[in-house]
């Protein structure tokens, strides 16, 4: 297999390009999309890239039109991904929901801009941390990653696809404009050093004719191909096994939704991922996620020369989230600082964790602008 | 070793893909870690524009540019914007003749090289809009940002192809009036 970009060096690209390559080193060979600014890079890359990799790149009618087409692809065997912003990523929801209804494994980039509606085309915002986790209806589960480099937008699309193969659902890589647009040294790996996971085929008659079961106990159903072996039903209301509607029966819906909630949660400790800095003795913590944290490492640096004790959280998987993990923060620290491009959202996620145990701020900020390390630190020493 | 630089002046003038190609010279060809930015308005020429690079030999955590150590100037407006947040005994390069009004009080306390650069890169290829790649080779050598070698690799890869030899002229060219300037000739 030839590749369409240099691997096993060092390179200098966009976000948006690194996760184009990213997704194609992960095995992504459908891509669909719609343009739209600060994402528009993914889908020209895709659009060069994939007929090259005997791949397919289309452009649909609209962002629905974009998830239900990777939904399609992923259910005719191939690892699918789209990418968007806010008003797309609005468009996709109902779709969101249908790929966790159907267990379906796609990639969903969000590259966020300031909002509501066409809000700052240009310019980045953190306003869709809950959106990611809850924008679709009903009760339902799924994975948000969320990188920080450009290295990260690399890696972690990586594991947004190997994530998506393992546990049979959509993982949305939550992004923003500054790491779409901003160029960095990237490594990316020979193909040979990349792991790639791949879903669970079924193995046995049984395992084929229950599409929805959960034949191995850990609440992840094998995934049948379309055209290869019996046929499957694939629907988005409440389903048995085997995949018929069963809509009025409350013991199935709550087999079915238990055990979609089970196979995330269950397997918290694989999927979240984080990083810690200068938290060890840490009097004040930081918590954040995304290019903040790029500000609050700095802020860090600074507050540590002032001598002032800071740490900082920094957090790789939005959702799951580590509740345990924050309340256990807030019982080793006197505060918490929460810094986010946006009027308060993961912030509410780091109180409920905290439960009490130690005061929780927000360091808000909107406009257009990250924050700078100095704005945190201020903020911090009071 | 946390090292910023800014290029900033108007769309067309070729001001982010400067930052681009040092970027690129210090991630790829000097195995520096290295991070560009970019703020530019919606027009596609004339608008104001602006590159940050920050260089460095360990990761760097946060990207923008905060008090530029190198900036090149192309513009009075770019001039205006970012002169005050120089770095102390930082350096700036300046299009003299785009940028007829100047802070003598603020360039006290830096390294000032004032050339007619759009002047020049005309002079050497025929084409003012080698102008970038000249004050690249002039910025590189004078500061040592960078080496030659990759500057020159980062160059050709960013340059379209035919227009190799032309800029590579005009990097040359920068490279001796950046050496003259160094050794304190100008």
């Amino acid at each position: 297999m030839r590749y369409p970009f240099p691997t096993g060096k060092n390179d200098f690209i966009q976000g948006n390009e690194a996760i184009a390559r990213a997704a194609i080193l992960a095995g992504c060979r459908f891509y669909a999309g719609y343009p739209i600014t600060p994402a528009s890079e993914i889908f020209e890359a895709m659009a060069l890239y994939m007929p090259l990799v005997d791949g397919v790149s289309i452009q649909m009618e609209d962002e629905i039109g974009s998830i239900a087409a990777i939904i399609g692809a992923s259910w005719a065997g191939a690892k699918a991904m789209t990418a968007t912003s806010g008003p797309g990523f609005s468009l996709m929801q109902e779709n969101l929901g249908y790929a966790v209804m159907t267990e379906t494994p796609i990639v969903v980039v969000n590259m966020m801009r300031g909002g509501p509606s066409t809000g700052q085309p240009t310019l980045p915002a953190q306003g869709d941390i809950m959106q990611s986790i809850w924008g679709t209806h009903g009760d339902h589960m799924l994975i948000v990653l969320s990188p920080s480099t450009v290295q990260e937008a690399f890696d972690f699309t990586i594991r947004a696809f190997n994530l998506a193969e393992k546990y049979r659902t959509p993982v949305v890589l939550l992004g923003d404009a500054e790491i779409a647009h901003m160029r960095e040294r990237v490594y990316i790996p020979h193909p040979d050093d990349v792991e790639v996971i791949n879903r669970k085929l079924p193995e046995s008659e049984e395992e084929h004719k229950l599409p929805f079961g959960d034949p191995h106990g850990d609440g992840i159903p094998p995934m049948p191909i379309f055209g290869r072996g019996y046929r499957t039903y694939v629907t988005g209301l409440t389903h048995d096994e085997i995949g018929h509607p069963k809509t009025v029966e409350a013991e199935i819906h709550e087999r079915l939704i238990k055990r979609i909630y089970g196979k995330i949660l269950g397997h918290r400790e694989d999927i979240i991922s984080y990083e810690e800095f200068e938290l060890e003795d840490a009097d004040v913590a930081i918590v954040s996620t995304g290019i903040v944290s790029r500000s609050a490492i700095r802020a860090v640096k600074m507050l540590r020369e002032k001598g002032v004790k800071a740490g900082l959280l920094k957090l790789h998987t939005v959702w799951p989230f580590d509740f345990d993990m924050i309340e256990e923060l807030a019982e080793r620290v006197r505060k918490i600082y929460v810094p986010e491009m946006n009027l308060g959202q993961l912030y509410h996620l780091v109180k409920e964790g905290a439960d009490g145990k130690a005061e929780v701020e927000l360091i808000p900020k909107i406009g257009g602008e990250v924050h700078t390390p100095m704005e945190i630190a201020e903020k911090v020493v009071g | 070793m946390r090292k910023e630089v800014l290029f900033s002046g108007f769309g067309g003038q070729g001001v982010i893909l400067a930052g681009v190609i040092l970027g690129r010279a210090a991630a790829v060809y000097e195995d520096l870690y290295a991070v560009q930015t970019q703020a530019y308005g919606p027009e596609s020429r004339g608008g104001a524009s602006m590159a940050g690079v920050v260089i460095s030999d360990e990761p760097i955590d946060y990207p923008k540019v905060m008090a530029p150590d190198y900036a090149v100037l192309f513009s009075q407006e770019a001039y205006n914007k970012y002169i005050h947040s120089m770095r102390k005994g930082g350096t700036v390069v300046v299009e003299e003749e785009l940028v007829p009004s100047r802070d003598t009080a603020a360039e006290k306390s830096l390294k000032v090289y004032a050339l007619p650069l759009t002047e020049l890169a005309e002079q050497t290829t025929g084409l003012s809009l080698t102008m970038n790649i000249l004050t690249l080779g002039l910025l590189v050598e004078a500061t040592g940002i960078v080496g030659r070698e990759a500057i020159e690799r980062a160059v050709l890869d960013a340059v379209p192809k035919g227009t190799e030899e032309l800029n590579l002229k005009a990097l040359h060219r920068g490279f001796e009036i950046g050496a003259r300037i160094r050794d304190g000739e100008s």
